[in-house]
This record gives structure tokens, sequence and C-alpha cells, in this order.
């Protein structure tokens, strides 16, 4: 790079005297309504803001999933009942030809003890084939099934039947055959009925089907052949104890706890500002009057009301309740909003700039939609997000005790009411509707939790 | 102090009465008819049970008499359960759902105090931050998720032991009541832990907090003597709801434990439509809950003499 300097000669006139600028200080800072602020302070709260992000998820999950994937909340799959998640499931096709058996000539067995109790074939849902070696004396042997391990002989589990000859060593077990482990015992007796030996095997069965019901089912065509594999149904989730989708259910029960627990509390919300904005504003004795009647509606014991609304409008126990719940939940749940707005807009009309607005000859209906309504809008909301998670607790509380939601309307509590039947041996047709509630009710808490933050609402009164 | 009392009762008096006039209400806007559960029926018998319960008067006469035998304390008797009154019912079911709520509301009321006052001096450190978390957790997740999870823990427990050291279900023995009372005041402690915990750290800034330490009062003394004495006090007004919250939130306890109480025993009236079993559980309940509000209310007025003069609503 060349550093070549040149030199310019510059008149005089070229140059200018710089006025002496008086710099005033200027706000930085634009100038923030009260929502933009309160926007501004719960964005930097990120846990109301990933709650935030979840109820939007939940939303999606309720609503819009079920316009892009065709899902059947009621079909049931009768091969496939109360399965846990999984991605694939395959089943065999089985031909259903009763066991010809096995015989083997009792008088000449010299085991003294039943050995060898072996399966004469895959096991499978259609059928468990046993067999075993004959003892000596035994001329009836006893099939029993458990779904635990037997610990004795008094604990052998489901008596299936018994050989119908002497000679008869086998046994085919066809009864309501699951994918469960199975402990098979085999007990021997002779001509006395006297217990002479008995033995346990370990059976777990694949999943099958039999080939008319395949075909019945449309799972195959003609052109399968028995022993094939079919794919099943896919069902993400699993299903329940009726052979349901799980996620098909989740989706659709979401939208029904959603709504209850979404539309009422909008309901109340809504005629507890009316109810309350107007008694503070008539004030006096009107205002006394009102709020005393509110007082009582408090005092009602909440969830017996909640029942007792239910049976007031004839709903049997059995049929579904959506409406009387959301009837019973706007009637029961507008006291506590009412009486929050009628103490901010008492504070309010207080206020020097609810009266100087008044003195600018500002109208009644200006001043509400002007100066109340926006300032109790912050308290209101609020209390909306906390009203929600109640909400669907309510309905889930109801319809698990059978009082509100009934089957086959899926919702997440009815769902908890089934699943809890089959806990131990199913846990998926409890835990999924169960955390579904408690993730949507954690973040309408939170989400509750950040917007009081940000709004800086007291919940005065409440 | 009297006048306030009596205020109270006056107000308590009329709630009751308006509990029992919509209980009245709503049961009789029943489109169903009572009877209907019942086989079919002879008109003559028909008339003879109307009258058995007074059916065939009118609906004015019917609120009279149903009014005048409240405030006998009379509910009459029992639609399904031949000659069985409801007095009895309630008698005999209700201390069992009594006893484990007063359990649940102690273990409520003492864990809330206890966490919301460690979290509270713990402030932003890690206790608070597992409290606070199990609190949010709590209040989360429905009752009978943890009425099912106590089940199995107790389930798990003893075989895990070898021997029964809990039962799992059922009601007759102290051993019967401590994991049912504990799942029913678990919502309850996760409330009252919050509200001691906001509480305790209001009181931790006040100036008479300030003046004490500056005066060199003992730290416990300060702790004990000024800072909890104080912040127990909103904790005590939120007791009479949460006697509400308890108390109703029984049904779902019952119902999984097997416990013989009165909410089970509701449940069972509403899916049997026994009206007279509903309505004098409703108000049954109606006026023990309005009766607890007063009690608090009265027993605040004692401890806080502030509270004394009339300054009440706004």
């Amino acid at each position: 790079m060349n550093h070549n300097l040149t030199t310019v000669a510059m008149p005089a006139d070229a140059f200018e005297t710089l006025q002496l600028q008086v710099s005033e200080d200027v706000m930085v800072r634009p100038s923030q309504s009260y929502w933009q602020d309160a926007w501004r302070r719960l964005k930097a709260n990120r846990r109301a803001i990933w709650s935030l992000y979840l109820i939007v998820a939940l939303l999606g999950f309720a609503f819009v999933l079920p316009l892009v994937v065709k899902l059947d909340p009621e079909s049931q799959d009768l091969t496939q009942i109360s399965q846990g998640p999984s991605f694939a499931r395959t089943s065999l096709i089985v031909d259903t030809a009763p066991w010809a058996g096995r015989y083997a000539d009792h008088s000449v067995a010299t085991n003294t003890r039943l050995t060898q109790l072996q399966l004469a074939q895959e096991p499978h849902t259609e059928s468990v084939r046993l067999f075993w070696q004959p003892v000596h004396g035994a001329v009836e042997y006893q099939v029993y099934r458990h779904i635990l391990v037997p610990s004795g002989l008094l604990d052998l589990g489901l008596p299936l039947g018994a050989t119908q000859y002497p000679d008869q060593v086998y046994y085919e077990d066809r009864l309501k055959l699951k994918t469960d482990p199975y402990y098979y015992s085999v007990v021997a007796l002779d001509a006395g009925h006297k217990v002479l030996s008995y033995s346990s095997l370990e059976v777990t069965p694949r999943h099958a089907t039999s080939y008319g019901d395949a075909l019945r089912r449309g799972l195959i065509d003609n052109s399968v052949a028995i022993g094939a594999e079919v794919a099943l149904p896919r069902h993400l989730l699993g299903t329940d104890q009726l052979g349901r989708d799980m996620l098909a259910r989740l989706v659709y029960g979401a939208q029904t706890s959603l709504f209850i627990g979404i539309v009422a509390p909008l309901l109340f919300v809504a005629l507890g500002i009316v109810y309350g904005g107007l008694s503070g504003y008539l004030g006096g004795r009107a205002d006394e009057v009102m709020m005393r009647f509110a007082d009582f509606v408090i005092a009602l014991p909440f969830l017996l009301f909640m029942i007792l609304f239910r049976v007031a409008m004839g709903i049997e126990s059995g049929e579904s309740g959506i409406t009387p719940m959301l009837i019973a939940l706007v009637a029961l749940g507008w006291p506590s909003v009412a009486r929050l707005v009628r103490g901010q807009v008492l504070q309010l009309r207080e206020q020097p700039f609810v009266e100087a607005a008044q003195l600018m000859g500002g109208s009644s209906t200006y001043l509400i939609w002007r100066h109340m309504l926006p300032n109790v809008m912050g308290v209101v909301l609020v209390s909306l997000t906390f009203a929600i998670p109640s909400a669907i607790f309510t309905e889930a509380f109801l319809s698990f005790i059978g009082m509100g939601v009934a089957p086959p309307t899926p919702s997440w509590g009815a769902m908890c009411n089934d699943g809890i039947k089959s806990f131990l041996s199913h846990p998926h047709e409890l835990l999924f509707p169960a955390l579904l509630i408690s993730v949507t009710v954690l973040a309408f808490n939170l989400l509750g939790d950040g917007l009081r933050d940000a709004l800086d609402a007291k919940m005065k009164g409440e | 102090m009297k006048q306030f009392i009596l205020k109270r009762l006056l107000s308590g008096f009329i709630t009751i009465w308006f509990i029992a006039t919509a209980t009245f209400v709503g049961m009789h806007m029943v489109p169903g008819d009572p009877l209907a559960n019942a086989k079919a029926m002879k008109p003559e018998i028909r008339k003879n049970l109307e009258a058995r319960y007074g059916l065939d008067k009118p609906i004015l006469q019917q609120y009279g008499i149903f009014m005048g035998n409240m405030l006998q304390g009379d509910f009459g008797i029992s639609f399904t359960q031949k000659n069985r009154k409801v007095n009895d019912i309630i008698r005999e079911h209700f201390p069992i759902s009594a006893v484990l709520g007063v359990l649940a509301l102690v273990i409520a009321a003492v864990g809330g105090i206890v966490w919301g006052a460690i979290t509270a001096v713990y402030r932003n450190r890690w206790p608070d931050s597992v409290i606070m978390f199990l609190v949010v957790v709590s209040v989360s997740v429905p009752s009978f998720v943890f009425a099912m999870l106590g089940q199995l823990g107790i389930l798990n427990l003893n075989n895990w032991l070898g021997f029964s050291l809990l039962p799992v279900a059922g009601w007759g023995s102290p051993s019967h009541m401590i994991v049912p009372a504990l799942v029913l005041g678990l919502g309850t402690m996760a409330y009252l832990t919050r509200l001691m915990r906001s509480s305790m750290l209001e009181v931790t800034s006040a100036d008479y907090i300030r003046t004490a330490r500056a005066k060199g009062v003992p730290p416990l003394r300060i702790f004990f003597k000024h800072q909890l004495r104080n912040a127990i006090l909103p904790v005590i007004t939120v007791l009479g709801p949460a006697i509400a919250a308890i108390t109703t939130g029984g049904f779902v306890v019952e119902l999984v434990f097997a416990i013989p109480g009165l909410g089970r025993y509701f449940v069972q009236a509403v899916q049997q439509l026994d009206y007279t079993v509903i309505m004098g559980t409703t108000v049954f309940y109606g006026a023990f809950l309005v009766l607890m509000v007063l009690v608090v209310d009265i027993l605040y007025g004692f401890i806080d003499p502030r509270i004394r003069v009339g300054k009440r609503g706004g």
C-alpha cells in the first residue's frame, strides 16, 4: 500500500463555524402501553413462556391433530385389548381346527412323577397345546392356569378342566388367552382322586388370529396362507380395555376436557365481570344486595352442588352430562370473579383519572369502556388463567367418580376412571390421561403465576 | 366482639337457609319422578308411597314441611333403603369422614406451616426450590392419582416387608387412616405452603422485625416470636375454605380406599337417585361448612384484635 500524502491548498471560506448545539435530553425508551409492558415482562419469565408453548401444543394436539390424522376413538379392535404402547405389532394367522391330541397307554407307564410337561407347538393366543408323559397309576389329569408363579398345590390358579380318558396325556387351552405369561400346571390323580404328582410350565403365547377371523376383519385376503404373519392396526399409545385406540381417545378426550376447562371459565368470568362491574358501579343498596347473593352462592358446597345440578337436570348415572356440567360450573363459578371485579371497580372509581374523565364530561359508557374495563382486565385475565386448571380438575374429578362425562364419550377424567381398574396390569391406561391432566394443569398454573407477576395484579378480594 | 359474633351467626344462618332452599328447588326441578326407579306399581300403592314421602301435597306446603323438619334436625326417610332415616345415615357415616378430614387438616396445616417457613428461610436456595417444585407438582396432579399411588405404595411396602404393615383399604384402626389422610391433605398442604411462604417473606421485611434485630434480639427468638407468629395469621383465615376442600375432596379418597364415609354415601345416593338422602346430605354438608367458616372467623377475631372492629367486606 502506498502512503502518498498530497497537500491540498484550502481557501478560508471552505470552512464554516459550527453553531453550538444544545442537545436536549431525549427519552430513548419508547412509551409502551400497559399491555406491551406486561408482555415484555411475561417474555422475560421463561417458565411462563414455556407453559404458553405447552398450552398451544396441547390445543394443537386436541383440535388440529384430528384434522391432520384420521383418528377413531370409538371403534374397537378386539384382537388387541389393553395393549401397551408400541410402534408395530404382528399377528400369526392360524388354523382353528381342534387338535387330534396325544395318547399313551397308562397301564404300562412307569413314571412315578409327572415329567416332561411340554408344548406341542409354538403357543399363541388362539391355542396352547400341552402334553406330558403318563404317570403310573394315574387315570385323570387336571389342568390349571395361573397368572402368577404357583406357590404350591393349593395355588395353581384357574382350573381349566380335566382329561376325559385315562390314556389322554394332552390338553388344549383356548380360553381367552392373552400375550401375558401364564403358568400351566398339570396334576395327576389316581382312581381314588388322590394327587400323585404335579408339574408346572411357564408359557407366553404370541399374538395370533384365526384364519376366518382375520378374513372377516379384513386383515388378510385369500392369498395369505395359514402360518403367515400379518401386521395389526397400529396403536401408538396402545389400546384400552375395550381395544380402543388410546391416542385417538386421548385426543378426543382432550377436546372434551379442554372444552369444558376453557369454555366454562370464559363464560363465568364474563358473567362475573358484568355482575361485579354492575354491582360496583351501582353501589349503595343494590351493591349490598347483589354481593350478599354472591356470598351465598360462594357458600354452597361446590362439588355437592355440581353433582346436584346433574340430578336436577335429570341426567341419570351413565348418561353424559357435558352441558349440565358447563351450566353448573358457570352457575357456581361466577361469584369469586364478581367479587374481584367489584373490588377493582370500587377502587377505580376513586382514582383521579376517572374523576378527571368524569369532570371533562365523559359519559358512563365511555368511562366503562375506556377506563374501567381495561384496568380490570389484568386481574380478570389472571383469575381466568387460574380458573381453567380448577375447571379441568373438576371435570376430571366428576368423571372419575362417574358423575361427569359417561362412556362412550372420552374425557381425560373418564379415561382415568376406566384405567384405574386395570392399573396394576396395564398402567398405561391410567398413566397417559393422568399425565395429560397434570401437564395441562401445571402449564396453566405456571402461566397464571407468570401473568400475575407480569400484570402486577393484586388478587385482592378473592 | 359480641356484636361481631352475633352478626356472623345471623349471616351464617341465612346462608344455611339459602343452601336448603337451593337444594329443595334443585331437587324439585327434576323432570323425572322420584318413584320412577321402583318397579311398575299399582296406582293405590303409588298413592300410598306418595303420601308416605309427602309428595302428594302442594309444592309450597312440601317446602314448609321440609324447612320445618330441617329446623328440628329431621331429614326424613331414605327412598331406597327401607325405613332407614337420613339422620341415622349421617350419624353413622359422617364421624368417619370427620375423623379422616380432621386428620388430613392437621397434616395439611402442620406440613404447610413447616414447609412454608423452611422455604422462606432458605429463599432461592435449594431447599426452597425443591419444596416449591413439589408444591407445584402436588397441585397439578389429580387427587385420585395420588390416592392410587398411595395404595400402590402400601402394597409394595407390605410386599417388601413380607407382612402387612398398613391395610390397603377399609376402615377401623388408626393404621387405616394414615395414608388416606396424607393423600387427602396433600393438595391443601401444598396450597398452605405457598401461602405461608409468601406470608413469611412479607413479614421478614416488616419494620418490627428490623427493630427487633436492631435491638439485638436473638435470631431464633425473632423467628419464632415475631416472624412465625405473624406469618401464621393469613394461614388461619384460609382454614375455613380448606375444611371445605378437604371434606368434599374426601369423596375420591373414600372411593379409592373403600372407606365407609359420608362422601361415598352421597355419591351412591346420587347414583340411585335417593332424593331425601341427597337433600339431607347436601344441607348437612352446607351447614357444616358454614359453621366451620364461622368458627374460623370468630377464632381469627380472637387471635387478631384488628379484625374484631367490624371492618368487613371490601
